[in-house]
């Protein structure tokens, strides 16, 4: 794998195969050692254009345990601030001989521009761009589906059959679009429930089924797992809805829908939560919550993300 | 390509009951031992010579694990992204005699990193290693302690271990080099 | 020192005949076939179509304030190598060409550059700021003599500041250009508003965005019985509002850019931002219609909208991009691969959308004439049969802001004659100096 740009480029046996070296890193964590010395020797930069502070140290916890170096570097306050460019950035980083690149950009299609464009010669991991994808996060939600679902026997499946709803901000939203073509690639079938002013224009070319009604979509299609997205401050004050009590009544996992959900139902937020906007407090710490596996997680996943596009045959070099 | 019988299921029965025998003697016994087998191959070696102890020592409960080694190895950039396989380790490997098992040897730098990983796991009193094959061409100061057959070999070769569990049929066999 | 006579032979005219055309001072004095002159310079175009000069209605300069972009020289070099003899220069300028002193410095650059026609489009309100007119009296009675206003690169979006407008111009027989985009409606919007947007995560530019203000404006310009020219129509929508204008009888023209003539919203895809054009790419179906309704006239002209930009502007992400794309130089190749070769149109009809039609409506009485003895010599020779991957070398813009790098294109401008002398000539431009003295030689009389 070169790079980690969409999760639309990813197969389902590279898919799969992620997946299984997530679950290896993931008893790793759990060891005394955590750490393995695979990209000893690597120096890997965390590019953050965005502030995210918990993907930052997730992807920080995952280089160090796979031993690399680590540089952080943090648009705000810096030159980029000061309007200094992408490319200048990149380059000044080639020029110190950086091995690969996880980047968070509030631009869409960031992290493709710079894996095409020649400024530097290195891997390149979106850790989300704009309202493009994540797709470390639904690799990470992949992953805890798998886990919740098939245990210690999850080596080498997909997700086939199983039933998920994603509720909220779809339009807007980088997780839902990655999970989206992962979740189609694992073989799940995707649900997706939003008022009709936060899902894309053209949602139905993709491969789901929509709902406006979350009562009637969780009644009807009795869903393995419930993702509940975050509804972002500024979206409040733009006309997608009228107020956050008429959204949270209409499509928040409130503590009543919550409780209307087979008890094997999972529930999952990427989080920061919203408690009492998308998602009750009653459902957001219950037993059928995976919040904080996700986060647990998101280091394995990153670990085994991070140690596709690192090794391999390819050509790296520094001159 | 033409394939070279070496070693029939009764030889690698035999081989490796010669095995238990030797490492029984070396260590006095049963007591504190533990089979880390190399994946995917050298687990399913571990898991039988486990038993043939067992059955030699009556009582005898010999733990058998796993040991990956791909993230210890020192070739990540010379081949295609190596997949992982699970370690796991039933008991404390601490004061423990840990045989490291693996299908064949070659250059040593396999068995390299598995003493890289054991390192991470724990402190074991002694560790020993058992092969079925070994094909010679060591890269690396380091020697079996125990060896099913020495297998002389070109450096063209391959050599094929075959198991019941994974291939349906028990037998190590050379396979020529392929000639352009 | 007067210029050269030139003498072309064997040309081969829009309607297909063949003919010698001779050039004496500024104008055509014969056509027809065995002419023959003394002391004329030859120009063999055996092979070679000829065409009047092209007219772009929809020319960014840049100058005054963008010079890094292009300036009026540069700019008039690239319409030149295209085939251009006239250019219509929009007002986005810095300052703004909302004064008559902003409209006589471009008339003035161009006419010392000597390359092109060079006529300022001035603003319709104040700093393209929507709010208060512009001096369009003042702009229309100055030297540059301006009939065309448009805030383009800004939708006039005030219904009653584009009333206003639309009648005040009918003062001077002006026309309002109108940039039809609902500014509410495509706020942050980056590229075509569907299935590839969606994927993409870039926010979306609806066709009822452009849809809503064109059929506002015609219903305007039907109440006021004005005249109104919709610039870079991108939907299929559009154009079945302006068919629906034109057969009610309103007095509405309409304008398609060569890049939309080809290009769909899948170039997004690779987030290259050189595709990045406001309105957007559109989807295939928007391509078809838009070719289908320059075939029928419902479109009346092609213009490049020529925007050139600094490269630091585009090598950058998406979103933090420039809209535009560069397009004199390339014009005429798409508009043959895309409209001749498919054989929609024959070549009187690409002098009708790239000559005659662009120079009636922005008023431009010396151009866009058929070619007989007597009118004004502006003139391209074009190689039909040449194919090329377009490439950097076929820019003469300062910026190189193509969509069409690589991208195989039919056709190519050999010559261009602007006021009797070649303003290019073996497919390159003729130097500036020299063009320059020949357009004071052309002055002094
Ligand atoms: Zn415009």
């Amino acid at each position: 794998m070169k790079h980690l740009l969409s999760t639309r480029d990813l197969s389902r046996e590279e898919a799969i195969q992620l997946l299984d070296i997530a679950e290896d890193m993931a008893a790793v964590n759990e060891r005394e050692v955590k750490k393995l010395p695979a990209l000893r020797g690597k120096t890997v930069v965390n590019l953050f254009f965005e502030d995210s502070t918990r993907t930052r140290i997730s992807f920080e916890a995952a280089e160090k345990r796979l031993s690399a170096d680590v540089i952080n570097f943090a648009a705000k306050g810096s030159s980029v601030s000061k309007g200094e460019s992408l490319k200048d950035t990149t380059q000044t980083l080639a020029a110190m001989g950086i091995d690969a690149v996880v980047i968070r950009h509030g631009a869409s299609g960031a992290p493709q521009v710079l894996a095409q464009s020649g400024w530097i010669d290195a891997p390149v991991i979106n850790a989300g761009d704009g309202t493009h994808e994540h797709p470390t996060q639904a690799l990470l939600d992949a992953f805890t589906m798998r886990k919740r679902l098939h245990g210690t026997g999850s080596r080498g499946k997909g997700l086939d059959g199983v039933k998920v709803t994603i509720v909220g901000d779809i339009l807007h939203s980088r997780v839902a679009r990655s999970n989206v073509w992962l979740l189609e690639t694992l073989g799940a079938e995707v649900q997706l429930v939003a008022p009709p002013t936060l899902l894309p224009h053209a949602v139905d070319s993709w491969p789901v089924s929509v709902s406006y009604n979350l009562d009637e979509a969780l009644a009807s299609s009795k869903p393995d797992v419930v993702m509940m997205l975050r509804i972002q401050q500024e979206r409040m004050h733009d006309a997608f809805f009228p107020n956050e009590r008429e959204y949270s009544n209409l499509w928040g996992l409130t503590q009543e829908r919550f409780l209307a959900l087979p008890a094997k139902t999972m529930v999952m937020h990427p989080g920061p939560m919203n408690r009492g906007l998308e998602i009750s407090s009653a459902a957001a710490d219950s037993p059928q919550s995976t919040v904080l596996e996700q986060v647990a997680n998101g280091v394995s996943v990153r670990m085994a993300a991070l140690y596709m596009v690192l090794t391999g045959e390819r050509e790296v070099t520094h001159d | 390509m033409t394939a070279r019988a070496i070693m029939q299921a009764t030889d690698m029965h035999r081989a490796l009951t010669r095995i238990a025998h030797e490492i029984l003697e070396s260590n006095r016994g049963a007591q504190s031992l533990v089979l880390l087998g190399i994946p995917t191959r050298g687990v399913t070696l571990a898991h039988r010579l486990a038993s043939i102890l067992e059955s030699i020592v009556p009582g005898a409960s010999v733990p058998v694990g796993s040991l990956d080694v791909t993230m210890y190895r020192d070739d990540l950039y010379q081949h295609p992204t190596r997949s992982t396989a699970p370690t796991e380790v039933p008991v404390s490997i601490d004061d423990a005699t840990v045989v490291l098992v693996d299908d064949v040897l070659y250059s040593g730098r396999t068995v390299r990193a598995a003493l890289d990983a054991l390192t991470d796991l724990g402190r074991p009193k002694v560790v020993r290693l058992a092969v079925l094959a070994d094909r010679g061409h060591r890269e690396l100061p380091i020697r079996a302690d125990f060896v099913g057959k020495n297998l002389p070999s070109a450096h063209g070769e391959r050599i094929n271990v075959r198991l019941v569990e994974h291939d349906g049929e028990d037998g190590v066999e050379i396979e020529e080099a392929v000639t352009a | 020192m007067t210029n050269p006579n030139l003498l072309i032979t064997g040309a081969t005219l829009p309607d297909g005949t063949r003919s010698d055309i001779l050039i004496e001072g500024t104008q055509i004095t014969a056509v027809g076939s065995g002419l023959s002159s003394a002391h004329a310079e030859k120009i063999d175009a055996d092979g070679l179509v000829v065409l009047p000069g092209l007219v772009d209605l929809h020319t960014h300069l840049r100058e005054p304030g963008y010079e890094q972009s292009e300036t009026v020289l540069t700019g008039t070099q690239a319409a030149a190598l295209g085939g251009f003899t006239s250019v219509f220069a929009m007002a986005n300028t810095l300052p703004v060409a909302d004064t008559a002193g902003v409209v006589e410095q471009v008339l003035r650059l161009g006419s010392e550059a000597g390359y092109a026609t060079v006529r300022p489009i001035g603003a319709v309100t104040k700093g393209l700021e929507g709010v208060q007119l512009a001096e369009l009296g003042a702009m229309a009675n100055s030297r540059a003599q301006v009939r065309v206003f448009s805030d383009d690169g800004k939708c006039v979006f005030d219904p009653l500041i584009m009333r206003r407008a639309l009648e005040y111009v009918k003062t001077f027989g002006g026309v309002i250009a109108q940039h039809a985009q609902e500014p509410r409606l495509t706020v942050d919007a980056q590229m075509n508003e569907g299935e590839v947007s969606a994927r993409l995560g870039l926010a979306g530019w609806p066709a009822v965005a452009e849809e809503s203000i064109i059929a506002r404006d015609v219903l305007l310009a039907e109440h006021t019985g004005s005249r109104l020219h919709i610039c870079h129509l991108s939907t299929a929508g559009s154009v079945d509002v302006i068919r629906w204008a034109k057969k009610r009888g309103i007095n509405v023209t309409a304008e398609v850019t060569p890049h939309h003539l080809l290009l769909t919203d899948e170039r997004a895809e690779s987030y290259d931002a050189r595709f990045k054009v406001n309105p957007p790419l559109r989807r295939q179906e928007d391509v078809l219609a838009l070719r289908e309704a320059l075939a029928d006239g419902t479109i009346d002209i092609v213009a490049t909208d020529h925007a050139p930009h600094p490269v630091e502007t585009k090598d950058c992400e998406w979103g933090a991009a420039a809209f535009g794309m560069v397009g004199l130089e390339s014009a005429l190749a798409v508009v043959h691969t895309t409209m001749v070769e498919t054989g929609l149109i024959g070549w009187k009809d690409v002098a009708r959308v790239l000559s005659e039609a662009p120079a009636r409506i922005g008023g431009l009485a010396s151009h866009g004439h058929a070619i007989t003895p007597g009118v004004q010599a502006e003139l391209v020779l074009v190689d039909p049969t040449t194919r090329r991957n377009f490439g950097v070398d076929d820019l003469a813009s300062l910026s190189h802001n193509t969509p069409y790098l690589g991208v195989e294109l039919s056709s190519q401008v050999v010559a261009t004659i602007h006021q009797g002398y070649l303003t290019a000539s073996n497919r390159a431009i003729v130097d500036a100096e020299s063009v320059a003295a020949r357009a004071q030689a052309v002055l002094r009389g």
